[in-house]
């Protein structure tokens, strides 16, 4: 029993020490990005193009491939489910706000956390394990200016852009099911779809994207910066990365989604 | 203030001066365990330390100290007469525009070329342009026997060849200490009195201070000026070659002819290690 207290304990402060970390990490990145040309130490353009490169464009097409197919499922849901009551019509509407308001950036977040926030860990824990991150300070490089600050913003970047995209494949998906199912034209599930959505649902999906950004950068760095034990403690940092990250955003949305729909 | 202590600080001042780097009892804990006790030391500027020590003698921590990379529990580490123990972000950077270092693997960036390793120190710390980059990256491999493989990524390099390229990379700013981390393991007889000569090179051609951990004896006893000998985080002798050649220490008579040492065994502490229970 007592072991287990202790060891609760040491998890617990385990935690509250990782937080204070991404916490520390946040507040250092911002820092560079906003002070560090004031100080001779800009974070460097090349730097958040090549991290923009890795993250976004690479991940174009794989977001495109699951967000169309994630709405083609909600059409084929949506449509049997609506069919008894004669209101396979409402799918439209059902689809554009989901895909708008959630599945568009809960689909990009899961596959950039899979992707490139474990491309990211994996980076920086090998870069620890091969003392390049000591080579760095001692070059007199700032490792958060260098990999953190780059890293977080071209996330910041890409993200709400991917997410766009796949919410406009969420929809094109769902189009081609029901045109398929119920004969309807492509370009006039398209148009009410955009007639249907608002702004703010568009705004809401955005906002969802930029903070599930900002986790997967957090958790892919901590885990990163925190490597011990070479090859293998690479891996593990990898994993972890991608298991903390997806488990992040899915309880960010549930809260973040509690909140918006009692605004 | 009376004429002699002014005589006092004016003679401490100028033996400081002439100190690169100093290291006052220093002191560093991991885990409730003693790493370093109260290690001094001094490093005169255009001399070549060598600092030997078997496994787990802190030697590499010490190292870790001197850059800056690990901030002391206690003491005091000045290199070219200031204190990098109290200096903030910004101050560390600019002195590290005067150190260079070379890592045990080398430590390029897997993700650059040769040359982009090396001109990553002027990227950041000077506003030179791309062509004058280049000359005086090409300048200093060749002063490493480099040249031509600065398009080379550092996986297509051999163990000599990275170390070179490293130190390259760590002599770019033309910086007044230089370190070196274990220069020669890794590497054959041959690459690795290479890499001596070259040491000693760049000491007589850049005046440079320069501090070697190893525990390579030979190569120890090649290059030094001096070593100092650390044994279980403390520092058991510092002298020239011949004087630690003819220490009659047991300790350090153990580690010159690679004898195994003699540990008394606590069976107290012995137990409580096995157990993790604290015996009455």
């Amino acid at each position: 029993m007592k072991q287990k207290i202790e060891l609760l304990g040491k998890r617990t402060v385990n935690a509250l020490e990782e937080l204070g970390y991404a916490i520390s990490l946040l507040y250092q990145s911002l820092y560079w990005l906003v002070l560090g040309k004031f100080y001779r130490q800009p974070v460097k353009l090349p730097l958040i193009a090549t991290q923009m490169m890795q993250i976004g464009v690479s991940a174009t097409f794989i977001v495109v491939v699951l967000c169309f197919s994630v709405g083609m499922m909600l059409a084929i849901q949506g449509l049997e489910t609506l069919k008894p009551y004669g209101a396979q019509a409402q799918v439209v509407t059902g689809i554009a706000l989901a895909v708008s308001r959630e599945f568009a950036a809960l689909i990009t977040g899961i596959i950039v956390a899979g992707r490139s926030g474990s491309a990211i860990a994996a980076r920086i824990g090998t870069m620890r394990e091969s003392q390049e991150i000591d080579a760095l300070r001692v070059i007199g490089i700032n490792p958060v200016r260098y990999l953190a600050a780059p890293a977080l913003l071209a996330m910041l970047l890409v993200m709400p852009v991917l997410t766009l995209f796949g919410m406009f494949m969420g929809m094109l998906g769902a189009s081609v099911y029901t045109f398929y199912e119920l004969g309807m034209p492509i370009e006039i599930y398209m148009s009410r779809s955009f007639e249907v959505i608002s702004l703010t649902d568009v705004l809401q999906g955005l906002s969802k994207s930029i903070l599930f950004a900002v986790l997967i950068v957090l958790v892919s760095l901590i885990n990163g910066f925190q490597v011990k034990g070479g090859a293998e403690g690479v891996g593990l940092a990898t994993t972890r990365s991608v298991v903390m990250s997806i488990s992040a955003i899915v309880i960010a949305d549930m809260i973040v989604t509690f909140f918006i729909t009692r605004m | 203030m009376s004429q002699l202590s002014r005589m006092q600080n004016h003679h401490k001042s100028q033996q400081n001066a002439a100190l690169a780097i100093r290291v006052d009892n220093l002191l560093s804990h991991y885990d409730g365990r003693v790493i370093l006790n109260n290690v001094s030391l001094e490093v005169e500027q255009g001399e070549i330390m060598v600092i030997m020590g078997g496994s787990g003698s802190g030697k590499s921590t010490l190292l870790r100290y001197m850059l800056g990379l690990e901030k002391p529990s206690a003491g005091k580490i000045e290199l070219l007469g200031k204190d990098i123990t109290r200096m903030d972000d910004n101050d560390l950077h600019h002195m590290m525009k005067n150190i260079g270092v070379s890592f045990q693997g080398g430590a390029l960036f897997g993700s650059m070329t040769v040359a982009e390793n090396i001109q990553l120190p002027l990227n950041e710390h000077t506003r030179l342009d791309q062509k004058t980059m280049q000359i005086m990256s090409q300048m200093k491999l060749e002063v490493v026997n480099l040249a031509g493989f600065e398009n080379l990524m550092p996986s297509q390099l051999s163990g000599g060849m990275v170390k070179r390229a490293a130190l390259a990379r760590a002599i770019i700013l033309d910086p007044r200490l230089l370190f070196f981390d274990e220069p020669s393991a890794g590497l054959d007889p041959v690459v690795s009195a290479e890499l001596d000569e070259l040491i000693l090179r760049l000491r007589d051609a850049m005046k440079m201070t320069i501090v070697v951990v190893t525990h390579e004896l030979e190569s120890a006893f090649k290059i030094a000026d001096r070593i100092t000998i650390l044994d279980r985080g403390e520092i058991l002798m510092c002298g020239t070659v011949d004087e630690v050649r003819n220490s009659d220490n047991q300790r350090v008579y153990n580690l010159l002819h690679r004898q195994p040492r003699a540990d008394s065994v606590n069976v107290d502490e012995y137990l409580q290690r096995l157990t993790g229970e604290e015996l009455s």
